[in-house]
């Protein structure tokens, strides 16, 4: 294959490496990624998760060729294709618009990556992966007559058919009910695993990114915060982005009294907390350590102290949120502020009430410790300015700071 | 009818109102009067007047008939200049197009990001419209003319036989016709272009299509309907213009179209029933191109 011809014949035989090195991309104005280096093993189902605005669909536009990257490279099983147009390269996006041509039908719409190249029986093949999608029965339809759900199916279809050596998904299920997100998850997954393509993944859901990607990394402004599979990301984040973005935490602010070979103190406003040394990314002065809510158990007394365990208390429950499985406790805390607690619904006695007095306790083995210095306000490093209400939120912040509230 | 094409876009899509209004007939009402009073009445006396023959007594007048001959004798006189409308006014599409397309494209897509460039490029395109045509049309007389910057170049490069005017060629007729009329292309075509959502380009990328690729089986297929209504609006009113051809402005005998002849019998030679008859029958003529070419193009195809 030659520099600028478009792939021709075959499907990809297996998926490939995708190595960034070095990327940035800077707009008139902002700068939307920073010196990124990020290494996807063939293979693998990558996620990218950050919120919006954090340069994670420019990543995948740069992958795609559909923007230049200001400096750095992008290699593809180990080819070097940053100079290279997007229709040369060896793959295929699922665009988050769906983007499928209005004048085409759907079968015309799945077959078009194929027959631009020249693969012999486009016809059979686009009709496959559609039964794959469970859409053949549409073939002959055009796009507007779907509905959005179809459609992203139908560009799902359009992108896989291809068999790229890489696939790329902009926020893919976002137009999709619940449940056929959950079969669309399902099915991703299976066409991933089937076909051994290097699927990248980008989305702002969370859930999503965990319960499908084998890697997931984390993004904010422009650099990724922390990668690795997702139950590690989960259990101990590294910063209190990831702890906060990944999950809910509950994180609380002091200086390192004691360091330790195995643990070390935190003494947060009087109340000391123990970290393991292997789970602190800093060991001296001011460091955030935290706790996951379904890790806390709510006591009526006070519980024993123990080296193993991390007892603070009391505080009194603010609100109790009943969901079936489990219950969200909002306890206030004088000195802590306020903590949320994940408890299941296992045992009819352990109900607490609003306004009880209850002290809160938690493995030692649980606590993280984060590399940022302090930790302010819940969401307050990211805000998602296109809500409706964090507008809201921000405007009104804004006009009392001028008024001088607080 | 051939103005379905210019509504494709929107009919197509909309169902049609199941329940009729008496308050959509009433809005409608001015709209049917000035057809009639405009429209219809003078087709009909026009419909009239081509039959009607030479009134024996008084020369020079005529009286209602059925002399359906009027029509045989104007195709058998002006067969040429009927044939010569008709290419004309087909390169004068053309040309329009091939100046139109790419003007529209530029505009439309090219332009996107700077709205203000893109406001002021529309403007120049409606800027000539300012001016009254028939004085851009003259001053063209004058750039052409034998004493004019054009002709004296070409002739002093020996390009221009000696003796050879450019003004009253063919040439000269299809290019004012082709100059006036580029914006009818261009503003249908810039419609479409400019909404045109380039993520489907993007699509058509990153699928293997290359730019060129992408521009065959994207773009064009989606600006089909500006295309078809800037050739239509071209096409019709130049098939008919009798300004661009007439010798005051840059035509000669050579190059008279049928709007010259139709001019000709109406007002010099006051044939009027011949002058009526060729009136319908280039209205018919268009008609016949008009809806082949919808056909052919196929509306429902149009989004």
């Amino acid at each position: 294959m030659t520099n600028n011809e478009v792939p021709q014949g075959g499907f990809a035989e297996a998926g490939a490496d995708l190595e960034l090195v070095g990327i940035s991309k800077r707009f008139p104005g902002f700068t939307a990624i920073e010196e990124l280096d990020l290494t996807i093993p063939a293979g693998s189902f990558f996620a990218l998760l950050g919120p919006s605005g954090c340069g994670k669909t420019t990543t995948l536009r740069l992958i795609a060729g559909l923007e230049e990257p200001t400096t750095g490279r992008i290699l593809i099983g180990g080819r070097d294709v940053t100079s290279t147009r997007a229709y040369q390269r060896p793959v295929n996006t699922v665009f988050q618009s769906y983007a499928l041509f209005p004048h085409m039908t759907i079968i015309e719409n799945v077959a078009f990556g194929l027959k631009r190249r020249g693969i012999k029986n486009a016809d059979p093949l686009a009709h496959e992966a559609l039964q794959l999608v469970e859409l053949d029965h549409v073939a002959n339809r055009k796009p507007a007559q779907l509905s959005g759900g179809q459609q992203q199916r139908v560009a799902l279809a359009r992108a896989v058919v291809n068999r790229p050596a890489l696939l790329l998904l902009d926020e893919p299920l976002g137009a999709l009910d619940l449940k056929l997100r959950r079969q669309m998850q399902i099915e991703l997954k299976d066409i991933q695993s089937e076909v051994g393509l290097t699927f990248l993944h980008v989305t702002h859901d969370q859930e999503e990114a965990m319960t499908m990607a084998d890697t997931v990394a984390v993004m904010n402004k422009g650099r990724i915060e922390q990668m690795g599979n997702p139950q590690e990301l989960y259990e101990l984040p590294h910063t209190a982005f990831v702890a906060t973005f990944l999950g809910q935490s509950n994180l609380f602010t002091g200086e390192v009294t004691s360091s330790g070979s195995s643990s070390i103190s935190v003494d947060v406003s009087g109340t000391t907390i123990d970290v393991r040394s292997d789970r602190a990314q800093r060991h001296r002065g001011r460091v955030t350590v935290g706790v996951r809510p379904e890790k806390v158990t709510l006591y009526d007394s006070a519980p024993k102290q123990s080296s193993d365990r991390n007892v603070v208390g009391p505080g009194r429950v603010t609100d109790v949120s009943f969901s079936g499985v489990s219950t969200q406790y909002e306890v206030t805390l004088p000195t802590h502020g306020v903590v949320t607690v994940f408890s299941q619904n296992t045992s009819i006695t352990a109900m607490h009430h609003d306004g009880d007095e209850v002290w809160l306790s938690w493995d030692v083995g649980h606590t993280f410790g984060l590399a940022d210095e302090s930790y302010t306000a819940a969401g307050s490093r990211f805000q998602d300015d296109t809500d409706t209400s964090m507008i809201a939120t921000q405007s009104r912040e804004k006009l009392e700071a001028e008024l001088g509230a607080d | 009818m051939a103005f379905t094409a210019f509504s494709a876009q929107t009919s197509a899509a909309e169902p049609a109102a199941k329940r009729r209004s008496p308050i959509a007939l009433f809005l409608l009402l001015p709209g049917i009067l000035y057809l009639i009073l405009f429209f219809v009445t003078p087709l009909i006396s026009l419909v009239i007047t081509s039959f009607q023959e030479p009134d024996p007594v008084r020369f020079g007048s005529f009286v209602n008939a059925f002399r359906w001959e009027n029509y045989v004798i104007v195709l058998e006189t002006y067969g040429e200049q009927s044939l010569r409308s008709a290419g004309f006014a087909a390169l004068a599409t053309l040309f329009a197009l091939l100046i139109g397309f790419p003007l529209g494209y530029f505009i439309g897509i090219t332009l996107r990001p700077y709205p203000l460039l893109q406001g002021l490029a529309l403007v120049l395109v409606i800027a000539p419209f300012f001016i009254s045509f028939l004085l851009r049309t003259l001053a063209w007389k004058q750039i052409f003319s034998d004493e004019g910057p054009i002709a004296g170049v070409l002739g002093a490069l020996a390009i221009l036989p000696p003796g050879q005017a450019i003004t009253g060629t063919a040439f000269s007729v299809i290019f004012g016709l082709t100059y006036n009329f580029v914006p009818f292309m261009t503003l249908p075509i810039y419609a479409t272009l400019a909404s045109l959502d380039l993520r489907l380009l993007e699509a058509g990328n990153d699928l293997y299509g290359s730019p060129a690729v992408t521009f065959r089986t994207v773009t064009l297929p989606l600006s089909a309907a500006g295309v078809m209504s800037g050739t239509l609006l071209t096409f019709i009113p130049a098939a008919g213009d009798y300004i661009n051809a007439s010798r005051e402005f840059l035509g000669s005998t050579d190059t008279t179209m049928i709007g010259n002849v139709i001019e000709t019998n109406f007002l010099v030679l006051q044939n009027f029933p011949a002058a009526a008859a060729l009136s319908l029958v280039l209205m018919a003529a268009i008609l016949i191109l008009v809806s082949l070419y919808v056909r052919r193009s196929g509306t429902e195809e149009l989004l």
